[in-house]
């Protein structure tokens, strides 16, 4: 069943194993668009300038690169987020003051391995420990925000400085938000067990004694985890770009939501905040976009916010949190991301 | 033997169950299996990432899946 169970033994026939699977990715990178060029137009005959085939072109072609560049990305950052766990950053941000706090949870939200679906036990072993509910959640509010799938498929699809200049909003939206409900004195806000939660035992740390296949092996079996969860999404996603990529006039957006509107971002963020998808799934969505005009603030917003808020987290979240909290938690996280595309728009069209 | 697994119900925390299950089958052991899933007794083993796997209430392994080799290693090192 396990992945490490089947591993070459030897450390030669491992690397071969790692060599040949990274020639085989570059290869059906390189040979993607190709490949759906000569089955649609040549060996099916299809009109390359229809615009049906064309839409049907794209999405395959987007469905195969979109997939390789998850399995790259999925893979490198799990087994560099192998050596960074949640209890590390616990023993980090113990003891600090809000402020300095609120800086470095934001930042090792980003880099620490986390699921949402763990925010509750997070949350309860933060506050116990003694961490400051701000920063607790800072680090909550950065870790979905600042994606690492998105800060590679941003990488590739758009270059350095638009990923720079999400990373650096994120972030800030993060610190900004997690230091206003910090001094909000929101402790009353917060469910009382949380108070009387006493840790038994001593936490063991996930990172640690892990020998290099084990992460080599985790990041591969990470791969198929994450694939297996957000196909569908991914799949809605990059069927709408397709759609938006062929049939959509570019006027239709430029009129509503163009560099020139000013609700642009808002309408953004009011439809982002009850869509729940994934960073992978939204990326098709965002090129399609920015192809038909829209600007890169509106749309990194609207990511953010699709991304950053999600109903199912608030879920789990209302378990430790007063409905006052996350109401307040919901408006200054939305206000930050509102603000940061308007910011975006302006940095970008100057 | 009390196994729990802790666990909010996630895919992992699943597939953590069922390799506890399977490594249990193969040692032929008999011990009670519990999934855990109420956040509070979870954060009380002081465990942050789920799945976590707990052998006679100390915990042994937390934030991720292991393979059922260790976790039949894990069983055999816990004393039976």
């Amino acid at each position: 069943m396990s992945l490490l169970e089947h591993m070459p033994t030897t450390g030669r026939g491992r690397g071969l194993a790692l060599t040949a699977a990274g020639l085989a990715w570059v290869a059906a990178y390189v040979l993607n668009e190709h490949l759906w060029d000569w089955l649609l137009y040549d060996a099916l005959g299809l009109d390359s300038s229809a615009r049906s085939t064309e839409t049907i072109h794209f999405f395959l072609y987007d469905t195969v690169k979109i997939t390789l560049l998850l399995v790259l990305i999925i893979f490198l950052v799990t087994v560099l987020r192998s050596y960074m766990s949640v209890e590390r950053t616990r023993a980090f941000l113990g003891g600090k003051r809000e402020g300095l706090g609120n800086v470095m949870a934001a930042g090792l939200g980003v880099v620490t391995p986390f699921c949402s679906c763990s925010a509750v036990p997070a949350f309860i072993g933060f506050v116990a420990a003694g961490v400051p509910i701000g920063v607790t959640l800072s680090f909550l509010i950065a870790s979905p925000m600042v994606n690492e799938i998105a800060i590679g498929m941003l990488l590739t699809l758009f270059g350095v400085k638009i990923t720079a200049l999400y990373i650096g909003t994120g972030l800030l939206i993060a610190i900004v938000a997690g230091w206003l409900l910090g001094r909000m004195r929101v402790e009353k806000w917060v469910e009382p067990f949380v108070f009387e939660t006493r840790l038994r035992g001593h936490a063991i740390d996930p990172a640690a004694g892990l020998t290099f296949d084990d992460r080599i092996a985790m990041g591969a079996e990470e791969v198929g985890t994450i694939l297996r969860r957000i196909w569908p999404y991914l799949l809605v996603g990059i069927g709408l770009g397709a759609v938006i990529h062929g049939w959509v006039p570019t006027e239709f957006f430029t009129t509503y939501a163009g560099p020139g509107s000013t609700f642009g971002v808002l309408i953004a963020v009011g439809i982002g905040v009850p869509l729940y998808s994934n960073a992978a799934g939204i990326m098709p969505m965002v090129q399609a976009l920015y192809e038909k005009g829209l600007p890169m603030g509106t749309l990194l917003a609207f990511m953010m916010a699709v991304v950053a808020l999600s109903l199912p987290e608030m879920v789990l979240l209302r378990r430790v949190l007063k409905p006052q909290l996350l109401a307040a938690y919901v408006g200054v996280v939305a206000t930050g991301i509102v603000a940061v595309g308007y910011m975006f728009n302006a940095v970008l069209a100057s | 033997m009390i196994i729990k697994v802790l666990g909010s119900g996630c895919t992992n925390c699943q597939n953590l169950e069922k390799v506890t299950r399977d490594a249990l089958d193969e040692l032929g052991i008999d011990a009670t299996l519990e999934h855990v899933t109420d956040p509070a007794d979870i954060a009380s083993y002081g465990v942050m990432g789920t799945p976590a796997l707990v052998i006679d209430d100390a915990v042994v392994v937390s934030g991720r899946v292991p393979t059922r080799t260790q976790v039949r290693n894990l069983l055999t090192a816990a004393g039976h």
